[in-house]
């Protein structure tokens, strides 16, 4: 099939570039109207008259107390831990799963798949329960914590996947040279697997980037708000300040922007080429 | 077999041939390495499991403790709670338009972006890129603006010559602009797809060429056979997934107008944390839990008659 369509490149090319442009429309509307005023929000032009910077200076200062900066700090110290916690743990795990041979390997192998299909609303509530117990509300580790658990089990099974594809004769050689479980997994399996480890580290960052739903539940005070809690407070308000907003949602989503062009080949392949098979 | 369970680095050559021969089980290590795992699965999923179970059949409101009501809650719910049945069919109307749509649309956008084109990773970007900030609430708060009465929407169809409305506070069609949303952030499923047409073998095509069998009869009787566990999986995960919808419901209606968009993630979000009816909620996420289940089995058993997978030993004819 692939040969057939080539025949054609300066078609495909065309096809390509309409439905490309067809797909960031609203992204780019959405740069236009970041500095429009509210009047001119509703005009049809893409770009502004006169461009309102202030959206974004005003935007920017959250109330008199807090900047956006303090959000962005927030959320950018929790995705530290989270990232550290999920690419730390869903290795180790994986690695046990994949390489490993110990009694019931294969219920808790079937479990851990069982949970990907879990609605989180069954857990959410006595989750909610326990943190509230343990006086960890308005904190970040009802958020953080999760990760330090094997990282979630979509990534431990894209990690057992990509590292069943790492041949066994590396670690059988390097258990000749006396090498334990754990020399084998630091040594041979960890530098191998760190393109699949990238993959994982991007996911985690932009899924608790756009967990607004655990950020909401768990964080009150505004002094810890994140950035997407911050948006919803200008969302929230009577009088929708529809430039700051919008603003302030163009820079939201910088940082997964940037980290995913950063990392745009591992991440469209990472997963293709982990084998995700039905 | 027992002395075994415990591991030593410092093998000796006997042992060291029969661990290679990888006949041996080395428990401490294996459940040493799934063990933040296995903690956070007894801790955060396996005991709130119970635990939501018992709590379904009480009532709730943190404050006290939970007073024992039988089956009070689920006979409430059956029976006298207008919400929940709205709530149940717009879910189920949305996961009935979204789901297709979407595995329409993404494999479709797969097979496009499947082609051996130059530059075709900036192409990927550029698609890609709208799922990447999709789930986000900037997001949502760029399209309650764009199907706004004067949003930009509206500005488009009149180029075209039709009226505009207030999409989303019209609760015709409301839904429907979440349904596109959620269409728009094809990207992870597309990218399942894509995985999948990378790993169907070009004989196949070349051999159907030499056949001379057209490209539409190549669709039907290889690509989409080839590809069927890969939909089973997306078809699957959608449905799951599709039936939690919550962030954009949230922040775009908040249900509304009319309960149109009332969908059930967000419903048992406000008996949970806005009423503090946690025994009520809990029943509601049985409710949901049973219906995903019933769902799943169904695919499965559905799928024995649609899913080709290429160790049956059948050919795609």
């Amino acid at each position: 099939m692939n040969k057939s369509l080539n025949k054609n490149p300066v078609a495909n090319h065309m096809l390509l570039i309409v439905f490309s442009l067809l797909m960031l429309y609203p992204v780019i509307w959405w740069v236009g109207a970041s500095l429009k005023t509210t009047a001119e929000m509703s005009s049809p032009a893409i770009w502004p008259s006169t461009p309102m910077w202030e959206n974004f200076s005003k935007g920017w200062q959250f109330s008199p107390e807090f900047t956006f900066g303090r959000f962005f700090l927030n959320t950018l110290t929790m995705e530290f831990w989270n990232v550290l916690g999920g690419v730390l743990t869903s290795a180790i795990v994986a690695y046990g799963f994949a390489r490993l041979k110990f009694k019931l390997r294969g219920m808790w192998f079937s479990i851990l798949l069982l949970t990907m299909m879990l609605p989180g609303q069954v857990t959410i509530v006595p989750q909610y329960i326990l943190y509230n117990k343990l006086h960890l509300m308005d904190s970040y580790i009802p958020l953080v914590l999760p990760h330090f658990f094997g990282g979630g089990a979509f990534f431990i099974f894209l990690l057992v996947q990509f590292i069943r594809g790492i041949p066994r004769e590396l670690d059988e050689a390097a258990k000749i040279d006396g090498a334990s479980v754990y020399g084998i997994f630091f040594r041979i399996v960890l530098p191998l697997i760190k393109p699949a480890l990238v993959t994982v580290a991007i996911f985690t960052f932009i899924w608790s980037w756009d967990d607004f739903f655990a950020q909401m539940l768990y964080l009150n005070s505004v002094s810890k708000f994140t950035v997407g809690l911050a948006l919803r407070m200008y969302v929230d308000q009577f009088e929708i300040q529809w430039g700051r907003l919008l603003a302030m949602s163009l820079l939201s989503v910088v940082p997964s922007t940037i980290l995913f062009f950063f990392a745009q080949k591992h991440f469209v392949e990472g997963i293709a080429t982990t084998g995700l098979k039905g | 077999m027992k002395a075994e369970a415990v591991y030593k680095p410092a093998a000796t050559k006997p042992r060291l041939m029969k661990k290679l021969r990888g006949a041996n089980e080395n428990n401490l290590a294996g459940y040493l390495f799934i063990s933040p795992w296995l903690l956070g699965f007894l801790l955060l999923t396996a005991w709130p499991i119970i635990q939501s179970f018992y709590l379904s059949f009480t009532e709730y409101s943190l404050l006290e403790a939970p007073i024992w009501t039988g089956t009070d809650n689920y006979v409430n719910i059956f029976t006298n709670d207008n919400e929940f049945r709205t709530s149940l069919k717009v879910t189920f109307m949305f996961v009935l338009f979204s789901v297709p749509l979407k595995l329409f649309f993404s494999l479709m956008v797969a097979i496009l972006l499947n082609k051996n084109v130059k530059g075709m990773n900036l192409y990927r970007t550029a698609i890609y890129f709208p799922s990447l900030i999709g789930g986000s609430i900037a997001v949502s708060a760029l399209w309650r603006n764009m199907f706004n009465r004067n949003g930009y929407f509206n500005h488009v169809l009149e180029w075209f010559g039709i009226e505009g409305m207030g999409w989303i506070t019209n609760p015709h069609t409301s839904l429907g602009t979440l349904i596109l949303l959620n269409t728009w952030q094809f990207g992870s499923t597309m990218v399942i797809f894509l995985a999948g047409l990378k790993q169907i073998p070009n004989e196949l095509y070349e051999s159907a060429s030499v056949d001379g069998a057209s490209k539409v009869r190549k669709f039907f009787h290889i690509t989409l056979p080839m590809l069927s566990p890969v939909m089973f999986f997306n078809l699957v995960l959608g449905i799951i997934g599709s039936f939690q919808m919550f962030t954009s419901a949230f922040i775009i209606t908040q249900g509304g107008p009319i309960n149109s968009t009332y969908m059930y993630a967000l419903f048992l979000y406000d008996k949970a944390f806005k009423h503090y009816q946690m025994g009520y909620a809990s029943a509601l996420a049985w409710i949901l839990l049973v219906i995903v289940a019933l769902m799943t089995a169904i695919n499965f058993l559905v799928s024995r008659y649609w899913v080709f997978y290429e160790t049956d030993g059948g050919k795609s004819k």
